[in-house]
């Protein structure tokens, strides 16, 4: 059986590998995403004070420590059994919303907008974010350079630090905030609103009215239908930082709706031998293996997913979005809601459209009269929650949930993460393997598989292990294709 | 730059120079950053030994192909600078050297955590047998070690992560051309502790009880280890500029030890051993004396983790006791 090996240079350093098996006549037989890389956080947690969660816990990801910081909070709250006041909730939203402005400013301007900005048969030394740049022009680097800086700012602001924030507490949040600093706060949120509206323009100019990437867009290949999970607050509209996480069917019919409480009873957790990521599945549903449609308990949760189990957005602009959004894809309502998008490329324009609410959300928190109240801790009583504490929110790649159990002096017995990316193995595995099986027919690689199998894991936000953070440019790409025997056939390099 | 066993945060930090990013390009011709170019590793072999004019080396080393990447790198470097906690000192990951194996760490990840459907008992192999063929994984090693306990390093820049005014200073003095300080330095970070960058008034009050941070809102400006909480800023290098104790949160040592200090946690330990006030306890017999301070201590609820939060693997104590 003909092997083929496509190592992202980043194997050496042990993030991601996929092997894909070719049978007799050429064809893919099956596709392997390994994650090869383990920390082990789970096990030195273990024996730590309590209340150091949040600033252990954000070391899982530099790249979204903000997630890790709030969720690891947010079960604290719930460990101590304290119910922070309003004002901490703003404080920590507000963090949140600039986090989500930057995170996803980062994604689509550097690692996923160039296969669509520059293309995805562009020449590989163009399809980065210089090639961005050159594309739509340097103002456009500038305006990206700036968004980074001033929502850095705001983190540092509120968090203490731009990577890796200290504020979080049980019942909580550190640090208060006066006029001054609330004014920093409008006028960033104003300049993101407006970020977000030009980056949605250059989306509409550059992908939607270009009839190849448009075409693109809506192509089977990119295809799954899978079950959608997302957090939405009490009308179920998305929401990043707290509320009940909702999931749909296919067909967009909601099967379950739960409090991030009552996760372990919907969720469960598969382990492979062959990679250090286990593989999250409905528990309702059960593990069917890799596939997809109502009978599979795989599940897809990202800003696309994010977007299918909501009924709208909570924001005006965004909602004018996401009504374009659906429309864009036939305008199909099943039981009075719009039915899912399943095209997994459209998760870059749904990433857009979670900027902008993010911008509008973090308005409207700098507008609220209590962000400046100086009452931002409830001080818990030291009374330990025999149930454990669970803390969950949307992270920009899934929802991500920390679940803490301590012991009566607030030491920590147990640890359970399921970081955002890891709720989507079994989609990402798959999307992988529709892709490799497009482009591998009796045994000839085409020329755009190297992009095009990048493409189908690339559009999840590839943080594999919430731990590989790819920057600006390319994930350069080696390919190895050997006979049984193991011997190199062929290589094909992207230089 | 190269990242071994790490989070991200380093290059986010280092993208967090922001406009600096464009100076750096006209520089310096990038060589080797996976996540920015394409080259290979195999073009990082096919250069000749000392080829790379330095390289900022970030995360530690966990796995088998970690080290492999260290000691190319170091071949292939004039000036190899072991860049942020984890590759300086061992960074909180370096917690995991408290575990005794890998099985500990199977067994609480894969084997009995809360979730996971695991009836076989199923772990990671590195190597496996499906239908198709072999699939291989890198070993995961016992115990974390930092870029220098595995090959030489010339300077280290320390943070979790290193702080972007820092990264962009150190960058500077070599695009201005000045020279390094003598190999081993520290660069990107200052000479004595957090507490000098601290604009917490000391009045150099004696500790009379600790207490967690949770439990009560400290005075916004006063020390907040005269208040109780276990700041590890006196056990800190400075550089970062005080940051965590500005938002009322203690510094939790992510700079590493001071100059000329060995050992944080040691240093921690004994600042510590020195306030503690046990002037209220002299009129007690000793024995008394020992149980009120034992209590005192008792009150800091995970000392080795707290002392050495960033810097187990390169402390003294490097790991747990292990069986033979």
């Amino acid at each position: 059986m003909k092997r083929i090996s496509i190592d992202p240079i980043t194997r050496l350093e042990g993030h991601g590998r996929i092997e894909i098996f070719l049978n007799d006549e050429g064809d893919v037989a099956n596709a392997y995403l390994q994650v090869p890389e383990l920390r082990g956080f789970e096990q030195f947690c273990v024996g730590r004070p309590a209340e150091d969660m949040p600033v252990i816990t954000n070391r899982i990801c530099g790249v979204c420590p903000e997630a890790h910081h709030l969720a690891a909070t947010k079960a604290l709250d719930d460990l101590f059994m304290t119910e922070p006041p309003r004002p901490a909730k703003l404080l920590r939203e507000t963090l949140y919303s600039a986090f989500f402005c930057t995170d996803h400013t980062t994604h689509f301007y550097a690692l996923g907008g160039p296969d669509f900005i520059v293309g995805p048969d562009a020449a590989p030394s163009e399809r980065n974010l210089l090639g961005v740049v050159r594309k739509v022009g340097l103002d456009a680097g500038q305006k990206v350079i700036a968004t980074r800086k001033r929502n850095h700012g705001i983190i540092k602001m509120l968090g203490g630090r731009g990577v890796h924030p200290a504020a979080g507490l049980p019942g909580g949040w550190s640090k208060a905030i006066g006029e001054e600093e609330r004014l920093i706060i409008e006028q960033t949120a104003r300049e993101n609103i407006e970020f977000a509206r030009f980056s949605l323009d250059v989306f509409d100019q550059i992908v939607l009215q270009n009839p190849v990437f448009s075409e693109l867009l809506k192509s089977d290949i990119y295809l799954h239908r899978t079950y959608a999970m997302g957090t939405v607050d009490a009308q179920n509209r998305v929401n990043f930082y707290d509320g009940q996480i909702r999931v749909v069917d296919p067909e967009g019919v909601e099967v379950l709706k739960y409090a991030p409480r009552d996760y372990q009873k919907h969720i469960a957790e598969r382990v492979e031998s062959w990679t250090y990521m286990k593989f999250p599945y409905l528990r309702k549903i059960g593990w069917k293996g890799f596939g997809d449609g109502e009978e599979s308990g795989v599940y897809c949760s990202s800003p696309l997913s994010r977007l299918n189990v909501s009924d709208s957005m909570a924001t005006p602009l965004a909602q004018e979005e996401f009504t374009k959004f659906y429309a864009a894809f036939g305008g199909r309502m099943v039981n009075g809601r719009q039915a899912p998008i399943h095209h997994r490329l459209a998760t870059h324009w749904a990433r857009l459209i979670e900027l902008l609410y993010a911008a509008e959300r973090m308005l409207e928190l700098a507008r609220d009269p209590e962000i400046t109240s100086p009452n931002t801790r409830t001080i818990p009583t030291g009374e330990i929650n025999p149930n454990g504490g669970i803390g969950s929110v949307e992270a920009p790649r899934g929802t991500l949930t920390h679940h803490f159990e301590a012991d009566k002096n607030g030491i920590i017995t147990r640890v359970n993460l399921l970081v955002g990316t890891t709720n989507n193995n079994a989609s990402m595995a798959m999307s992988v393997r529709r892709a490799a099986e497009n482009f591998i027919k009796k045994g000839k690689v085409e020329q755009g598989l190297l992009n095009r199998v990048e493409m189908a894991f690339r559009l999840y936000d590839p943080c594999l292990s919430c731990a590989t953070h790819n920057l600006p440019g390319e994930t350069p790409m080696l390919v190895t294709i050997r006979n049984a025997s193991g011997t190199i056939v062929e290589q094909i390099r992207r230089d | 730059m190269y990242w071994a066993s790490s989070c991200g945060g380093c290059e986010i930090s280092l993208t967090n120079i922001n406009e600096h990013l464009l100076d750096v390009d006209a520089a310096f011709d990038f060589f080797f950053c996976p996540c920015l170019l394409d080259t290979k590793i195999s073009d990082v072999e096919a250069l000749p030994d000392g080829g790379l004019a330095i390289t900022f080396f970030n995360g530690a080393i966990r796995t088998e192909e970690n080290e492999h990447m260290a000691r190319l790198l170091r071949r292939k470097s004039q000036v190899l600078v072991a860049f942020g906690s984890c590759a300086y000192e061992g960074c909180i990951p370096g917690l995991s050297n408290f575990t005794p194996s890998r099985e500990t760490h199977f067994d609480a990840i894969y084997r009995h955590s809360s979730g996971t459907v695991n009836p076989e008992g199923t772990v990671p192999a590195t190597e496996t047998q499906v239908p198709e063929g072999t699939l291989r994984l890198p070993a995961f090693y016992d115990s974390v070690r930092t870029l220098g306990q595995v090959v030489e390093v010339d300077y280290s820049i320390p943070g979790c992560p290193p702080e972007p005014h820092q990264i962009w200073a150190v960058i500077k003095t070599v695009i201005d051309g000045h020279s390094l300080p003598p190999r081993g330095s520290i660069l990107g970070a200052g000479r004595s502790t957090v507490c000098d960058e601290c604009s917490r008034k000391r009045s150099d009050k004696k500790i009379e009880a600790f207490r967690r941070t949770w439990e009560f809102v400290p005075d916004p400006d006063i020390c907040l280890l005269e208040q109780g909480i276990v700041c590890m800023g006196l056990a800190t290098r400075d550089g970062c500029g005080g940051l965590c104790p500005k938002v009322n949160m203690p510094c939790i040592g992510c700079y590493g030890a001071p100059e000329g200090v060995l050992d944080q946690g040691a240093k921690m330990t004994g600042a510590l051993g020195s306030m503690i006030d046990i002037e209220p306890l002299k009129h007690l017999p000793e024995s008394e004396i020992d149980a009120h301070v034992d209590a005192i201590i008792a009150k800091i609820p995970d000392p080795a983790g707290t002392f050495y939060k960033f810097s187990l693997p390169a402390s003294l104590l490097h790991q747990s006791r292990r069986e033979p």
